[in-house]
């Protein structure tokens, strides 16, 4: 397969410079200029949810609430959870590097339907703009969960508008899962098995269909709680007739699995990066591709163990109780072959490398931690406490942001051609690292002590680790307005990256940076293994251009 | 897409649709019927409208939906699909059924 290469200075014909009026970007169908709109606005939303955090630790400062009244915290807190969980972990990995990667990495032309690809995004974006509406409008403050009856009947807020917001976010949601099943099936390049696909593809497979199962059921519950706020009708409320556990089963069956929607993608790119910068291929390959599969179905089973403490049966909560530890499993399978792989490999501590490090520890951090949680006994003294926070923040958090920030880096030259400034980065991943444990860690420690979530007052004797937290949040902002910098900077002054500047295997490096419109000129042909490192280790011509061509059939 | 050898569409004679509805208001009245049965047998009428209910989404599925048609793919999907709503039924279902047993003996 030929590979045309850009001599510097030179401008070849891709994606980014194929038209640039504005009705040329909002009217594309081209995946790849869709993934940036998506980066654009996952960053921009990312921005709001961070701010309204640091509001939140800058009230946790004090003991006494100070800075906001409780309805204002409650406003906050709740509004930081929706943005930051609909609007950025869930859609952060698959629609910017998925709709990037997923086609150029099995060989396609596209996905299999570019125009529910834009639409995708305009409904994600009415969705975040109706959300958004409401938060200036009032806001809501019956938290991210939206439990009824506060939710359906006593909240004052803007429960409707934001439920609304939060069911079209839903829905683009889908639209990508349909879309990424259907091309992964059907549009995969001449020789691309299904054990011949790298483990991205195969992860964002996983995650698509838990989206697919997993969004329509609290896309409906969520309207039924507003059908309930809006007619009254009795479905949740007790008053009612209604049950409020139902909701939280309904809830909580997506909701499980949606942390492994913002999770699984984020261990894709793991996969992909350690084993390029290890040089070696992923130990355990099939092991790893169907553990992914493995999540996605355990995650369907296990939702019981966050409704422990609500008045569901005490034998439901043991049969939750023991499915939960069985999705420790097929999590614990990746990172043992993770670190199988990293074992006498070649390794290259490149910024991507870092933040793949950094995930690996919150990942066990968080892991572990859910045990205590998911075990019946100690979950009665732990639930609704800091030390959920923490928890969920180590896992969702710390997994999706440095998968996420792991991949921007990785494939930031295939995006823009041009290589993003190593040393900065390297600082920015410390920094961040740094700031997350310093902020997150304090909390295990405020919950095990029995400092409940969502309260802004608290004894004076908790104030040294709430400082501790809210300092760490202020380091942590610093280290991710960092990379906007740099990575806005490396646009115009960054080196040129060339097709393939980690010598990485993978079609999407077999490519112009970045990909011409058609993404490859002829269809590739696939004839090797996923990861041959092995084969074709150091005659790679790093960043010359010259792409070692596996491809020839 | 564009490889067309799977997005034909299949032509399904009127005759079938019209039968396939005519069995769906058969079944209608089936479960209107089954819940005038004498007695207060509320567990029964509950195994007989479901069952009813299964076969009338079937039917749905299966012609109205054109899951008939179609490729091995989609009946593995359309079958997955249904296997998680079973899970959501049955672990639901498992709270509420044993949410009123009795605690173990020395439990409190
Ligand atoms: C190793 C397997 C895991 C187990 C056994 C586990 C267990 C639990 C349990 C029992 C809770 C409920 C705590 C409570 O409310 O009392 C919980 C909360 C949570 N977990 Fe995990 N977890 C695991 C992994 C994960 C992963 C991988 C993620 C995300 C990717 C995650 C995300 C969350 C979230 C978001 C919450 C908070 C829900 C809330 O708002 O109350 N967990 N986890
Ligand atoms: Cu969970």
């Amino acid at each position: 397969m030929s590979v045309a290469v850009a001599k510097p200075g030179e401008v070849k014909h891709n994606y980014l410079n194929a038209g640039d009026t504005v009705r040329s970007w909002l009217l594309t169908t081209d995946h790849k200029r869709i993934a940036v709109l998506y980066l654009v606005s996952v960053t921009l939303f990312f921005a709001v949810g961070g701010l309204l955090a640091l509001l939140i630790r800058l009230e946790l400062l004090t003991p006494q609430g100070d800075l906001m009244t409780s309805e204002t915290y409650n406003r906050v807190f709740t509004m930081h959870g929706v943005v930051m969980i609909f609007l950025f972990l869930i859609p952060a990995i698959p629609a910017v590097l998925g709709n990037f990667l997923v086609p150029l990495m099995i060989g396609a032309r596209d996905l299999a339907f570019p125009r529910l690809n834009l639409a995708s995004w305009y409904v994600y974006m009415a969705g975040g703009l109706i959300a958004t509406w409401a938060m200036v409008n009032g806001g809501v403050d019956t938290g991210w969960t939206f439990y009824p009856p506060y939710s359906s009947s006593y909240s004052t807020s803007q429960v409707t508008l934001t439920i609304v917001g939060a069911f079209l976010v839903g829905f683009s949601s889908i639209f990508t899962g349909i879309n990424f099943i259907v091309t992964i099936h059907k549009m995969r390049a001449p020789g691309l098995t299904w054990f011949r696909l790298p483990l991205f593809i195969w992860a964002h497979y996983a995650t698509s269909v838990i989206i697919v199962l997993g969004t329509p059921v609290v896309a409906i519950t969520l309207l039924l709680v507003a059908v309930e706020r809006v007619f009254r009708l009795g479905i949740f409320d007790p008053a009612l007739g209604g049950d409020p556990i139902l909701f939280q089963h309904l809830f909580w069956f997506y909701s499980h699995p949606a942390v492994y929607i913002m999770i699984l993608p984020a261990m894709g790119v793991i996969s992909e990066v350690i084993a390029c910068f290890s040089r070696k291929r992923v130990f355990g390959y099939h092991f790893v591709a169907f553990s992914s599969v493995a999540i996605a179905v355990v995650g369907f089973l296990v939702w019981g163990h966050h409704m422990f403490t609500t008045g569901q049966s005490v034998y439901a909560g043991m049969v939750f109780s023991l499915l939960s530890f069985l999705v420790a499993v097929p999590s614990a399978v990746k990172v043992f072959n993770w670190t199988a792989t990293m074992y006498k490999g070649t390794i290259e501590f490149r910024a991507p490398m870092l933040y793949v490090m950094g995930f690996l520890g919150l990942f066990v951090i968080g892991g572990l931690t859910g045990l205590f949680l998911a075990s019946l006994a100690t979950d009665i003294h732990l639930q609704d406490t800091y030390f959920v926070v923490a928890h969920f923040h180590y896992i969702m958090v710390g997994g999706t942001i440095f998968g996420y920030l792991a991949g921007l880096h990785f494939w930031w030259p295939k995006m823009t051609g041009r290589m993003y400034p190593e040393g900065i980065a390297k600082l920015a991943a410390l920094i961040i690292f740094a700031g997350f444990n310093l902020t997150f860690f304090p909390q295990f420690v405020l919950g095990y002590l029995g400092m409940p979530r969502r309260y802004h007052w608290y004894p004076e004797e908790w104030q040294m680790l709430h400082v501790m937290s809210s300092a760490g949040a202020a380091l942590l902002g610093i280290g991710y307005i960092l990379p906007i910098f740099y990575l806005l900077w490396s646009l115009r002054n960054g080196a040129i990256a060339g097709p393939n500047p980690w010598g990485a295997t993978g079609l999407e490096w077999k490519t112009d940076s970045p990909p011409i419109t058609h993404n490859f000129e002829e269809t590739p042909i696939v004839t090797e293994e996923p990861y041959a490192y092995e084969n074709h280790h150091q005659h790679e011509e790093v960043a010359s251009g010259t792409g070692a061509s596996t491809a020839e059939a | 897409m564009n490889n067309g050898h799977d997005t034909h569409t299949h032509i399904v004679p009127i005759k079938v649709y019209l039968l396939v509805y005519v069995a769906l208001l058969v079944l209608l009245v089936a479960t209107v019927g089954a819940a005038y049965l004498p007695g207060h047998h509320t567990l029964l009428n509950n195994i007989i409208a479901l069952t009813i209910a299964v076969v009338k989404a079937v039917l749905v599925v299966l012609y109205f939906m054109h899951v008939r048609y179609s490729t091995r793919l989609t009946w593995l999907w359309a079958s997955a699909g249904f296997f998680w709503l079973l899970i959501m039924f049955i672990l639901t279902l498992g709270d509420y059924f044993t949410r009123h047993w009795v605690p173990v003996q020395g439990w409190e």
